[in-house]
């Protein structure tokens, strides 16, 4: 029996009968003994996952109404809550954190038979792009083991990539699903702001991120996207999409679709190899009936400042909740008085999330707001204005995900500056709410290479009709795990 | 010149849920910590889900005000930390970055004075701290969360009041309003708190905060001008500073914490989106608003010929209108805003009694109607009202329990007439050359009646028989 399958082939197969829910969760169980020592993906597990399993078998021989994932194995970023389970951010601050209720997307999985085999590792409070950030130690691409996986999913990265699940969602807040995505070659993507409920996804800067699906082909993504995406009563930032089936003419191709292939993010600073990876991938979308143009958005040259500067101000503002009154770890209030406990008590939180509150509480206070957060909103409003100019004239934008190849674990952790430049690509997404998608294209000296689409908001049909054509020209190797 | 402007916080308790989750909005039912849930704690994770309906009541009340709507609201988040506040921000309003609150620019009269309304914004209430504990030493802190959540809408004035008595007679006005339009019960603990502003002689400003009842805060507004005069007399500079008022001690005391330096961070809350309010809407709250006080009272003073004095006390009174709204006809009203106001008021004068008060609108249209066709004297009538706010039951029954029917036979008043005039002989003599002590003889005859005769038709057969 073969783990190496697709969400679409899972679900084929377990419906006819071929395959076993509990013997693909078992060999899924096995694949994770086997590598998690080396890769480090998982935070914690679900002890019931067979049994789980086992009970799709036996609904499927009596015949009873089953779910649509039929006991597909999926891991969830540890930033999504699951009723009951530890959901600890990858912070030691949450670490005895038990979510007593699910996110909409979990509920929604749950109703459609997905067995949740365990929460993964992140960046903590999603903040970082290599994992190196977690206080549960860093998560290894499988690709190379001495390479980060990306950030912040990159527990969902790594699971998806080395067979410990078929799919993952993921968060992703300037590229935190896309990058990890390309960085181990999986599909990874971002959807329109609002189209996926963030109820239950615990916040780091609210107003730009979206939970986003990591799977092995774009029509699994379609397929997740079907089941967790729509209007949420939980959440009011939810559109709605009037039931969109996304898989449903997935094969329309591209014909005639124009695309925008933005200058500034394959200009300085980018290895030879995504940029051949790219232009390879411009003449593949020609070849297959689409008009490529290369176009402007010069605000992106400030948009990595920008975002920097709001997501501090809300993680600051998100964050502040953790004062280790109402939940949290061991630490008795006995004799602190409340500012001096709670100072005490955030110590607990790692140095990048430190960094980030501290950013949080200057950039948005009076006397600094006008040099920095409202300069920040105003480039915003400004990418927006440019982006949404230039969706009159385009179908779809391409860039490559990251201008650079995966790097080593450590290598740029001491140097924040360095890292804030590989978001240089993903965060124009997130800024302006349109949807992305990341698909594995190129392996470069074993390290893998993504590209990444950018389509209008609410065109997220039209985002993965593209990239599921662009798929279909890729045939890459094997992931060496 | 002294200047005095006013923060009050008024909850919305007629709402059944909170402002962001489903919470009941009336909290002082419950347990400490038994009313609350992932979103009005904050959990990781959860996200506010904006109660439509206390941006409509919100918006009730900036009409009512007379305050400007805008098309479109939105929130922000208030950021400082304090145990009381769950998710360490506060979710309101702001109109810093344009009109953004439920109301703009307004005003409300008081008597002849127009009181300016600089905006009224809508945001959350916080949890209630408990301190316990004997000193200052050993004072532990208890949370109740309970509270927080709970949809608060902060009316803001300009510094237009120049005395305690201004501020007394505009909160009054205020929660008469508020009571009116049927957002709030201003007489439930905590439903509306006040901050104020004082300054004297173009001075700095003072905030005073703490003040615990509208009774206080025109104390605290008098202690602050007599202490900011006291240092003017001096030529001792008054300093911009927040005073706590001292609830004990009944003076303020500045607080001397960094209150005044806190820098809140304001910023869009990006998890709710912007509100439209739109004429529509701004239409059918207009209709569904209650009729404003002083509308009731003209209508009373002109519909019914009902005295000034007496109209301006029924209207203002929620609870009073709307018993004569249910009780009165064409031809009783007079007689029920009589009743309401000479003799129920004393019966039910505070928020117990009223709760407690068995007294139905169709006992108040049976005593009326009653004293109008003279089945019972008013006397009568204001023992019967006493019995049915205690016993409730029927009238019928109460009069017959209690022997009030009148005395209504000629032939029988005048055996108690002759009865007092052989007692009283003195006063019989007197009442022939001197008129004014007739009524002395009636008032025997009341007494004697227990108040069951007809005073008129007592003082007839007197005169005739005397």
């Amino acid at each position: 029996m073969d783990i190496k399958i697709s969400a679409l082939q899972f679900t084929r197969e377990v419906k006819s009968g071929n395959l076993s829910a509990e013997e693909f969760m078992a060999k899924t169980l096995e694949q994770i003994q086997k590598v998690e020592e080396k890769l480090h993906a998982f935070l914690s597990l679900n002890d019931n996952a067979l049994k789980q399993a086992k009970e799709i078998d036996k609904k499927i021989k009596l015949g009873q109404k089953i779910g649509k994932c039929f006991g597909m194995p999926i891991s969830i970023k540890d930033n999504i809550c699951i009723k009951d389970t530890k959901t600890t951010c990858a912070s030691k601050m949450l670490e005895n954190f038990v979510a007593p209720y699910d996110a909409t997307v979990i509920t929604k999985l749950k109703q459609q038979d997905a067995i949740f085999v365990g929460k993964v590792n992140l960046d903590e409070f999603a903040m970082g792009l290599t994992t190196e950030f977690s206080a549960y130690g860093p998560s290894r691409n499988p690709w190379n083991t001495d390479y980060v996986p990306g950030g912040s999913s990159g527990g969902s990265a790594v699971s998806v990539s080395a067979f410990e699940c078929v799919a993952s969602l993921g968060s992703d807040t300037g590229g935190s699903v896309r990058n990890p995505a390309s960085f181990c070659s999986t599909v990874g993507y971002k959807p329109t702001y609002g189209l996926i409920s963030r109820y239950g996804l615990i916040s780091y800067a609210n107003s730009i991120e979206q939970i986003g699906p990591l799977t092995r082909t774009v029509e699994d993504t379609a397929f997740m996207l079907n089941l967790i995406s729509g209007i949420d009563s939980n959440d009011d930032t939810t559109v709605d999409n009037h039931g969109e089936d996304y898989l449903k003419n997935i094969d329309s191709g591209i014909e005639g679709k124009k695309i925008g292939i933005i200058k500034e993010m394959i200009g300085d600073g980018i290895d030879p190899a995504v940029l051949s990876a790219t232009k390879d991938a411009i003449s593949k979308l020609e070849g297959l009936g689409a008009k490529c143009e290369e176009m402007s958005l010069d605000m992106v040259k400030y948009s990595v400042a920008a975002y920097y500067t709001i997501t501090a101000t809300e993680a600051g503002s998100n964050l502040a909740r953790y004062d280790n009154l109402r939940y949290g770890y061991d630490f008795s209030v006995e004799g602190y008085e409340f500012n001096s406990y709670i100072e005490k008590a955030r110590k607990k939180l790692g140095p990048e999330v430190t960094r980030r509150m501290i950013l949080g509480g200057f950039v948005p206070s009076a006397g600094h707001a006008g040099k920095y957060f409202l300069k920040a909103l105003k480039v915003k409003n400004k990418l927006t204005r440019q982006i949404n100019d230039a969706f009159k004239k385009f179908d779809l934008l391409i860039a490559p995900t990251v201008p650079i190849l995966p790097f080593k674990i450590g290598e740029k952790i001491d140097d924040p500056v360095a890292l804030f430049l590989v978001d240089i690509n993903t965060v124009t997404a997130n800024l302006t709410g349109k949807p992305a998608i990341s698909i594995p294209f190129a392996i470069s000296h074993g390290l893998p290479i993504g590209i990444q689409l950018i389509a209008n908001s609410m065109d997220d049909k039209l985002l993965l009709q593209a990239a599921h054509a662009l798929e279909k020209t890729v045939k890459l190797p094997e992931v060496p795990i | 010149m002294t200047k005095i402007g006013l923060e009050i916080h008024c909850q919305l308790t007629k709402l059944e849920s909170k402002l962001f989750c489903t919470c009941k909005a009336n909290y002082r039912e419950f347990e400490p910590n038994t009313n609350i849930c992932p979103i009005c704690m904050g959990l990781p994770g959860s996200l506010p889900r904006l109660n439509q309906k206390a941006v409509e009541k919100a918006t009730m009340i900036a009409m009512a005000l007379n305050c400007n709507t805008p098309e479109k609201i939105a929130f922000f988040r208030k950021n400082y930390f304090y145990p009381d506040l769950p998710k360490n921000f506060q979710i309101t309003q702001l109109n810093v970055y344009g009109d953004t609150t439920v109301g703009g620019t307004g005003t409300l009269m008081v008597g002849e004075k127009k009181i300016r309304i600089t905006r009224i914004q809508l945001e959350e209430d916080p949890g209630r701290l408990i301190y316990e504990g004997s000193s200052e030493k050993n004072q532990i802190t208890l949370v109740d969360y309970n509270r927080a959540g709970t949809p608060l809408v902060e009316i803001v004035t300009e510094p237009d009041f120049e005395n305690p008595k201004e501020v007394r007679e505009f909160l009054n006005i205020l929660s008469d309003l508020l009571e009116n339009l049927d957002v709030s019960d201003p007489s439930l603990e905590g439903a509306m708190r006040a901050d104020a502003n004082v300054s004297i002689e173009g001075g700095n400003k003072v905030e005073i905060k703490n003040i615990g009842s509208f009774h206080d805060l025109e104390k605290a507004v008098h202690f602050e001008i007599t202490r900011q005069q006291s240092l003017h007399s001096r030529d001792i500079p008054i300093i911009q500073e927040t005073r706590h008022w001292d609830d004990k001690r009944k003076i303020t005391v500045s607080s001397r914490s960094k209150e005044e330096d806190l820098d809140y961070r304001y910023f869009l809350e990006g998890d709710i989106p912007w509100i439209k309010i739109n004429e529509e809407t701004k239409e059918k709250l207009k209709t569904e608003m209650p009729e404003s006080i002083s509308s009731k009272k003209q209508r009373y003073i002109t519909k019914y010929n009902i005295p000034t004095q007496v109209a301006e006390v029924l209207s203002s009174d929620k609870f009073y209108s709307n018993l004569f709204e249910n009780a009165h006809t064409k031809e009783n009203a007079k007689e029920v805003a009589n009743i309401i106001t000479t003799d129920l008021m004393g019966l039910v004068d505070t928020r117990e009694k009223r709760a407690d008060s068995k007294l139905k609108p169709s006992h108040l249209k049976e005593i009326a109607d009653s004293i109008q066709s003279g089945k019972i004297t008013r006397n009568s009538a204001k023992n019967a009202l006493y019995e049915i706010v205690k016993m409730g039951g029927s009238l019928s029954d109460i009069i017959t329990k209690l022997d009030l029917g009148n005395i209504t036979t000629e032939s029988e008043l005048s055996k108690i007439i002759e009865l007092t005039i052989s007692e009283e002989p003195l006063a019989v003599e007197q009442a022939k050359s001197n008129p004014q002590t007739i009524n002395f003889l009636v008032g025997k005859v009341m007494q004697k009646t227990k108040g069951k005769a007809d005073p008129k038709l007592t003082l007839d057969l007197l005169k005739k028989m005397i």
